[in-house]
């Protein structure tokens, strides 16, 4: 039998730490959807998925009966759908994204991810349709999530794609400006893209992935905080990332066993755990918590980089031995309006735009759901994405930025359920227009002289 | 298979009565008990084997909760191997 600390640790995790799983993503292949007839197509995009996923919330409710685990969402990604748009118009672009909708709602789940495009290079005329449609597709749906790959450290970055995403948030941002801009809630932009990360926005089905996988994304951040509250004060950082790791091991354990018991159910190859710390706006389950629980008066202050940094790497290392599979977007995640602890530090102050981009340096992913003032131009908002982007080319590593243009300084935005509530934060009021207009490509940076 | 029933809150005569008769009664046989009470905080881990369980294990994991919620206590109920899962390598 299980020794009775055991048993009273991991109930008390889960009642009182909130650790919980926080996706089961189902991956689906749309490739062989491919039709130029634009109604057909939507048609077997739909029966494809009702296929494959009309279990997908059934047995994740039943997993979380019977093994006492909260399971928050279960969600569905799809293959990039700009690689079925090349034959189609714009309209058909739009019907694919009401189909996805459709199915989403169907079957139950709350996020649909893959209305996807990877341009790192140059657009395909596919990937120029859908991008035309981002803003009228997520105005017109309320479980679609888009994203779109811009850079990579072998190809550079694609400034004309930054340019243009600068204007899509915008569009996307007028167009659900009635309600807190929540498009944009729903549209990533991306360097160094996973192809099989299950968390949202940023989730669809890599072109390299079999016909359907289970993808499973773990949390916890309460979990960790509550551990490193345990080990006290007065114990080293050597041992608070010893800590942390040994708190990432039994976390990720979780998340295997239920990756493991979702893809024998539902008879669907295990693609990998993401070992990531993803935070809610519920108490007590907060990445900012964490970093204060270290040490920090408050999250953004001079320290929060180191911290994270040591967080990051801890949580990979611990949970990197608990999954035969890792994967995804795997680290500590930081997005403002999903976190109670960055929501009080953006609030007093001290958290600014350039804190949360130096600190986007060290961990996963980049800078996530953050308000910004609704009069933005989209110059700005690409120069924005330029910077962020930068830094996951030159670092070869995964980042993203997820902007809300909503309100003015100061105000609170709201978007409800686990989107949460954002302060809108100052943005530079200098601008980066003539750069941005330049378009072209920023050649892919040199990957030895390391400085 | 086998699964663990948790049960903790203010001490009571009979609660292992109540706990061991929903088990008899759905076929679920007990295969080890630890209990203690310390300062009238009553605490019970039971090791129990479903096999032979006579309804789907997720109606089982119901009927102790709302035994739980009847008696005052806190009762879980979960599969073994999460907590093996957790604690083994």
């Amino acid at each position: 039998m299980p020794s009775r600390n055991d048993i009273f640790e991991t109930i008390s995790m889960i009642r009182e730490e909130c650790l919980d799983i926080r996706t089961i993503t189902m991956g689906i292949s749309l490739f062989d959807c491919q039709c130029d007839d634009e109604k057909r197509l939507c048609s077997k995009i739909y029966d494809k998925i009702m296929f494959h996923a009309k279990d997908l919330v059934k047995t994740g409710q039943d997993i979380e009966k019977e093994y006492g685990i909260p399971i928050i969402n279960k969600r569905v990604s799809v293959t990039p759908v700009s690689l079925m748009c090349g034959g189609i118009s714009r309209d058909g672009a739009l019907d694919i994204a009401r189909t996805l909708d459709r199915a989403a709602s169907e079957l139950g789940i709350n996020f649909i991810g893959g209305y996807s495009a990877l341009v790192q290079k140059g657009f395909t005329n596919g990937a120029r349709t859908l991008i035309s449609a981002i803003p009228e597709a997520l105005a017109a749906t309320s479980r679609l999530c888009s994203s779109v790959n811009v850079a990579s450290t072998k190809a550079g970055i694609n400034m004309d794609a930054v340019a243009l995403m600068g204007k899509i948030i915008r569009q996307t941002a007028d167009l659900t400006a009635d309600n807190s801009a929540i498009g944009c809630a729903k549209l990533v932009v991306f360097a160094n893209v996973p192809e099989d990360n299950p968390f949202m926005a940023g989730a669809f089905h890599g072109i390299g992935e079999p016909e359907t996988v289970i993808n499973v994304g773990v949390s916890g951040p309460g979990v960790v905080a509550s551990a490193i509250r345990r080990a006290g004060k007065n114990v080293n950082l050597t041992e608070i990332a010893e800590t942390i790791k040994r708190t990432a091991f039994k976390i990720t354990r979780v998340g295997q066993l239920v990756a493991k018991l979702a893809s024998e159910r539902l008879n669907t190859p295990f693609g990998i755990v993401d070992l990531s710390l993803a935070p809610t706006p519920a108490i007590g389950d907060s990445v900012a918590y964490i970093l204060e629980e270290i040490g920090l008066e408050k999250c953004g202050c001079p320290g929060t980089t180191a911290a994270l940094a040591m967080l990051n790497d801890a949580v990979k290392k611990g949970g990197v031995m608990a999954s035969s599979h890792v994967g995804g977007l795997s680290g500590a995640f930081i997005p403002v309006s999903e976190d109670a602890g960055m929501i009080d530090a953006a609030r007093c102050g001290a958290l600014s735009l350039e804190k949360l981009e130096a600190m986007t340096a060290v961990c996963s992913v980049g800078l996530d759901m953050i308000a910004i003032p609704g009069d933005t131009p989209q110059e700005v908002i690409s120069g924005i994405i330029a910077d962020e982007i930068a830094i996951g080319v030159v670092n070869t590593k995964t980042t993203a930025v997820r902007l809300i243009p909503a309100g003015k300084e100061g105000d609170m935005i709201s978007f409800g359920g686990l989107l949460g509530e954002a302060p809108v934060i100052p943005v530079s009021r200098y601008s980066p227009a003539v750069m941005i207009n330049r378009g072209g490509r920023i050649p892919a940076p040199l990957q030895s002289l390391k400085n | 298979m086998k699964a663990v029933i948790s049960v903790t809150g203010c001490d009571a005569v009979g609660i292992i009565a109540k706990v061991s008769n929903v088990c008899a009664e759905y076929g679920v046989n007990i295969v080890d008990i630890s209990q203690t009470v310390l300062q009238q905080y009553f605490s019970m881990i039971m090791l129990v084997e479903i096999d032979s369980i006579t309804i789907p294990f997720a109606a089982f994991v119901d009927k102790m909760s709302e035994l739980g919620k009847e008696s005052h206590l806190d009762i879980h109920t979960m599969h073994e191997d999460i907590f093996n899962a957790m604690h083994r390598i």
